[in-house]
């Protein structure tokens, strides 16, 4: 199983940004140093959710905020590990919408939020056969 | 000869590649040419049909093919095609 090392400050970001979105879905990327199995969390990038409609359902990112992260990257010397967005009043569990979206290799993580309040974080990574599969999560 | 930026999560397909050249004279000729030399990229990259997924944008410089002629788009020796996954999600 992958394992992604999230610094604090990192995670902090996260989760502020997913306290101030709700009732809606927030969402970023993230940014680090892959090593043999594990991946090491460095930076992180909010985005705006620009999904038109129900944001407290869906989210989106527009492929100009993509090509940004992307450049964000390579300016910094370190890999655009994933994405983060947030569930909120449901559990960190990745939706079917969530799966088939998704693209490989990238860490998909999941921060389920109430008002106020962080309730659960998960990270999953498509396998060959376009499953999720849990990563495990340690902060530094 | 027009250059394909790959982006970060397909680049396990392309041998860590980056950027691949390619001599196609259209988006849909470089993107064949692309899955062409690197076989297990397909899958994620064009359906059955040969048709581009639907989480997936292709951009000729700063501008969506989907605003152009799609993948019909012409394309210049010194174009630069951007593949962009179209990131989104949520609950349900």
């Amino acid at each position: 199983m992958a394992e992604l090392i999230i610094e604090q400050e990192v995670l902090a970001v996260m989760e502020q940004d997913a306290i101030n979105a709700f009732p809606n879905e927030c969402c970023g990327f993230f940014f680090g140093k892959e090593e043999g199995e594990s991946r090491l969390v460095l930076e992180v990038l909010p985005v705006e959710n620009t999904k038109e409609g129900d944001q407290r359902r869906r989210f989106k990112i527009e492929p100009e905020s993509y090509m940004r992260a992307e450049r964000h990257a390579l300016s910094r010397g370190l890999d655009l590990l994933g994405i983060y967005h947030s569930h909120p009043l449901h559990p960190a569990i990745p939706s079917e919408h969530d799966r088939s979206q998704a693209m490989p290799w990238f860490s998909y993580i999941i921060l389920s939020v109430e008002e106020n309040a962080i309730v659960d974080l998960t990270s999953w990574q498509l396998n060959n056969s376009r499953e999720f599969e849990k990563e495990t999560i340690k902060q530094l | 000869m027009a250059r394909i930026i790959i982006p970060t999560p397909l680049r396990k397909f392309t041998s860590n590649q980056a950027k691949f050249e390619t001599e196609g004279k259209t988006v849909s000729e470089a993107i064949l040419a692309l899955t062409t030399s690197y076989g297990n990229l397909k899958q994620h990259l064009v359906d059955d049909e040969g048709k581009l997924r639907s989480f997936v944008r292709v951009y000729l410089g700063d501008e969506d093919i989907n605003v152009l002629q799609k993948e019909a788009t012409p394309i210049e020796k010194d174009s630069i095609i951007s593949i962009i996954p179209a990131i989104a999600g949520g609950i349900a």
